[in-house]
């Protein structure tokens, strides 16, 4: 078993990348991995609640994000100052991540056997 | 670190075992480009390729049916030499690979699909050979 940390750095939606990600840590939690996730940058837009993506006929983020618990993949972090810098706060977000500044995350990276970014 | 520096300083030909996850189509965005001189560079300096897996718009790398200008490259071909001289395993993510177009023969036929386009020396396959790539690689590179 191995410490993966997938990075999340774009919105849902406007490109494939935040579901090919999602799609990457499924995979890897079930070949038994310890996975981690980052969202950073665009990727915060991932948590915002209240997604409502059947209007543009995409499938929801969000809930795909829901069944990361029956995967065990439990730890989730959102970077603070990206946050910020997007208006976001803790309260603005329907997954429970834990906000990390940007130093913590470098310092999760740093941690782990292996790092890979969507 | 000082001694780590040093040697790094000095060039270290210690052979690694590079993958390669390419993201991006072909002639789009240059990543396709930069991965494929990545991959002849470090294969001519020694190093090991054991995997290069196209995601996202990276499968269109395996189109047979790319037909840039002449003075153009050919990233099909290039990525098929590659195969060809130096073994080098090539893998596309078959659900990537589906919803853009990208089908062999088989996928072809289960699809109804008049044509296919993907072929050997590319081979469609899932997500748990990038994870596979991730853990036997001592580093991953990606080109998006």
């Amino acid at each position: 078993m191995k410490k993966i940390l997938v990075l999340q750095k774009q919105a849902p939606y406007g490109s494939s990348l935040a579901r090919d990600g999602l799609d990457y840590v499924l995979t890897s939690a079930a070949y038994d991995q310890d996975i981690s996730m980052a969202f950073i940058g665009d990727g915060v837009w991932q948590l915002v609640k209240s997604q409502q993506p059947a209007e543009i006929k995409q499938k929801s983020q969000l809930a795909a994000l829901d069944v990361l618990s029956l995967y065990d993949v439990e730890k989730l972090y959102a970077c603070h100052e990206d946050l910020n810098a997007r208006g976001l706060s803790p309260q603005d977000l329907g997954v429970d991540v834990t906000c990390i500044s940007r130093a913590e995350i470098k310092q999760l990276m740093v941690e782990q056997d292996h790092v890979i970014g969507f | 670190m000082k001694g780590f520096a040093l040697h790094f300083c000095f060039c270290d030909t210690r052979p690694m075992k590079f993958s390669l996850l390419v993201l991006s189509a072909p002639h789009s965005r240059q990543a396709s480009q930069s991965a494929l001189k990545f991959a002849q560079t470090a294969l001519a300096n020694g190093h090991e390729l054991y995997r290069v897996f196209f995601y996202q718009d990276g499968v269109h790398n395996a189109s047979q049916l790319q037909s840039p200008p002449q003075d153009e490259t050919n990233l099909h071909d290039e990525w098929q030499a590659l195969a060809d001289t130096q073994g080098t395993d090539l893998v596309v993510c078959i659900a990537a690979a589906l919803k853009r177009g990208i089908l062999d023969a088989d996928e072809a036929e289960r699809y109804e699909r008049p044509q296919h386009n993907l072929a050997k020396p590319f081979e469609l396959s899932g997500l748990g050979q990038l994870l596979d790539a991730q853990l036997q690689s001592d580093r991953l590179i990606t080109f998006a």
